[in-house]
């Protein structure tokens, strides 16, 4: 029941026909985890295998990058991430993509709201400089409200300090 | 939530002031605590149980004695001298007060109440004494409602009899709207819910279907604003605390629209809008539906607040490099910084006395809990600890209550409340986790 509620307003929201990962506005990492796309999609257990499929766009290629304490600078890594992010992208054009914005525990909630929608949208500026059109691509930003690591020291924080470019079916072809 | 409650001032007729001041005794300050010396030593006073005047009201009668009790004790302000040390029994309303029964027991305010109970009628009548002045402290009150509303009654009797010693309203019967949250740290569910400001009468508005954050009660208590990610993105929603029916506000355009508060006549919100990764302050007018953008910076403009009379708005922005407090005009204009201190400030909110901002401070790995003038003068840090957040102000701008959220994977939120000296922390007893409180006002 869960699942179909979050599908629906994702559906509403965006006008998506088809989710590839109907938890993304769970609490279970928000879409980012790939090991759960594949084991609940058992069709697609070879789908990393196939260079347009989403799970190979989220494992092989990696759908996150990561920034420093306070940062929204990308990093050598992230923008080489975020490279193959806008190829893929530029070549699989029935996707859309909702870049989410995140940030670690230490801050205020809407500071950090506002720090993680930097984020998302220094991803979605460098996808865009990368050529990927800016109608495909849209930001939110979660702040500290959706943790990937559950620690309260550097280990875990630099996991959530992220930004995850989460991809869904374009709803008509 | 019964409509409460008829208040009656009972006449002063059945009095016996005159005669019974006490000669011979040294003279006494008046019965009076002023808060804002940061009182140490509690004032003791004695509550003897109300008397039940009709069959079967002895067991409200207790619990409402209880509650009064609790809620003067609740604040830091008043110690109750127990029952089993009270020399004068009280047997009915009316009878003469044995001051000096009062007295021998260093019992400095003196609290007689009755209760009757006709059906689902609740008739609760008190009186305050000033002990070692022999006067009675203001005229006796009688409130009526029903008997499942019994806490409410408390906390009225509570209001006046805080109000009048302490020359402050009171803020026993007001309610506090709060997030829910349960689950493990990586998969919370959160929702919004309201309850008595002492933890009672717990009910939940949303459920946990869609994220909800920062719930902002209307001035008269009837709306709340709350961010909610119901359709999948950071939306402000409008709720009707007696309906739980909610609606979307219209905001102006932008990617993200949150940290909603309503304006001191309830007409109008500022909020903070996302556009293209920049966070500035809006206004919108609910009956026109009309936007106006307050703040225009590349910086995070956040958190606002407007103070009292609705001239001004206190903020936060990062425009010089960390997060700082800043004062504008409500119609936008050039800001003011007032926060100059170590460390970053946040979450501001102005008092409803208008002469104090509190906000949440970020400094060498801890966050306080603080206030200063709204010049930024005098700052004083009331908490510390691993994440203290989000303070909001009780209706007499006494006390705030706040976030603390424990550190690990298993940590996490409480809420908490501490009065504007540093004094009396406490943690209301919740079951679950909550977070983001918002005090609403004084009951009618």
């Amino acid at each position: 029941m869960m699942n179909l509620t979050k599908a629906t307003i994702l559906i509403g929201a965006l006008a998506l026909s088809a989710c590839t990962n109907p938890d993304r506005f769970g609490g279970t990492g928000t879409g980012n985890n790939p090991g759960t796309i594949a084991l609940e999609n058992a069709d697609q257990l070879t789908g990393i295998n196939d260079v347009t499929s989403p799970e190979y766009f989220t494992q092989a290629i990696g759908d996150r990058v990561f920034f420093e304490v306070d940062q929204v600078t990308l990093t050598a890594a992230a923008r080489a991430t975020l490279d193959g992010q806008a190829q893929w992208l530029i070549g699989n054009v029935d996707y859309l993509a909702i870049i989410e914005g995140h940030a670690d525990e230490q801050g205020t909630r809407e500071y950090n709201i506002a720090l993680g929608d930097r984020r998302a949208n220094a991803v979605r500026d460098y996808l865009v400089s990368k050529g990927v059109p800016a109608s495909r691509l849209r930001t939110l930003s979660y702040g500290k409200e959706r943790p990937v690591a559950t620690c309260s020291d550097e280990s875990c924080y630099s996991q959530n300090r992220r930004a995850v470019t989460v991809i869904s079916v374009a709803s008509i072809g | 939530m019964k409509p409460v409650l008829s208040v009656l001032i009972l006449a002063m007729a059945a009095l016996f002031a005159s005669g019974l001041s006490a000669p011979g005794l040294k003279a006494q300050e008046p019965l009076r605590i002023e808060i804002t010396e940061g009182v140490i030593e509690p004032l003791p006073f004695a509550i003897p149980m109300f008397v039940a005047e009709t069959a079967g009201a002895s067991d409200v009668a207790r619990d409402i004695t209880g509650l009064v009790s609790a809620d003067l004790t609740g604040t830091g302000l008043f110690r109750e001298i127990p029952a089993s040390a009270h020399i004068s029994q009280v047997a009915t309303f009316a009878q003469p007060v044995a001051y000096a029964d009062w007295r021998a027991i260093n019992a400095q305010a003196l609290i007689i109440g009755a209760v009757s109970v006709n059906g689902s009628q609740l008739v609760v009548k008190f009186r305050l004494y000033d002990v070692f002045s022999g006067e009675e402290l203001g005229d006796g009150l009688q409130f009526a409602g029903t008997t499942d509303g019994w806490r409410r009654i408390a906390h009225k009797v509570s209001d006046a009899v805080y109000s009048r010693i302490t020359g402050e309203g009171g803020y026993f019967d007001s309610r506090i709207v709060f997030v829910s949250e349960t689950g493990p740290k990586d998969n919370r569910l959160k929702r919004l819910a309201i309850m008595d400001y002492d933890g009672a009468n717990v009910q939940f508005l949303t459920d946990s279907g869609a994220l909800v954050l920062a719930p902002r009660f209307s001035p008269t208590g009837d709306r709340v604003l709350y961010t909610s990610y119901e359709s999948g993105f950071p939306r402000i929603n409008v709720l009707d605390v007696a309906s739980v029916g909610r609606r979307q506000l219209p905001t102006a355009e932008g990617s993200m629209a949150f940290t909603p508060r309503f304006s001191r006549d309830g007409g109008q919100v500022i909020y903070s809008l996302s556009n293209g990764g920049n966070t500035d302050i809006w206004r919108t007018d609910l009956a026109s539906g009309q936007h106006t953008q307050l703040t225009n910076a590349p910086s995070i403009e956040t958190a606002p607040s407007l103070s009292p009379d609705g001239s001004r708005i206190v903020f936060e922005s990062d425009r010089s490099g960390t997060q700082q407090l800043y004062i504008m005009s409500a119609n936008g204009g050039e800001p003011t910084r007032i926060s100059f201190g170590e460390g970053r400030y946040g979450s501001p909110v102005w008092s409803p006395r208008g002469d104090l901002i509190a906000f949440t401070k970020q400094n060498a790995g801890r966050f306080h809990i603080g206030v200063m003038r709204t010049d930024g003068s005098e700052e004083r840090l009331l908490t510390a600890s691993f994440l203290d957040e989000g303070p909001t102000w009780a209706p007499n701008g006494r006390v705030l209550m706040f976030t603390r959220e424990t550190q690990g994977a298993s940590g996490g939120p409480r809420l908490y409340s501490v009065d504007i000296s540093g004094r009396n922390l406490r943690q209301l007893p919740l079951s679950g986790f909550a977070s983001d409180p918002s005090w609403g006002p004084l009951q009618q």
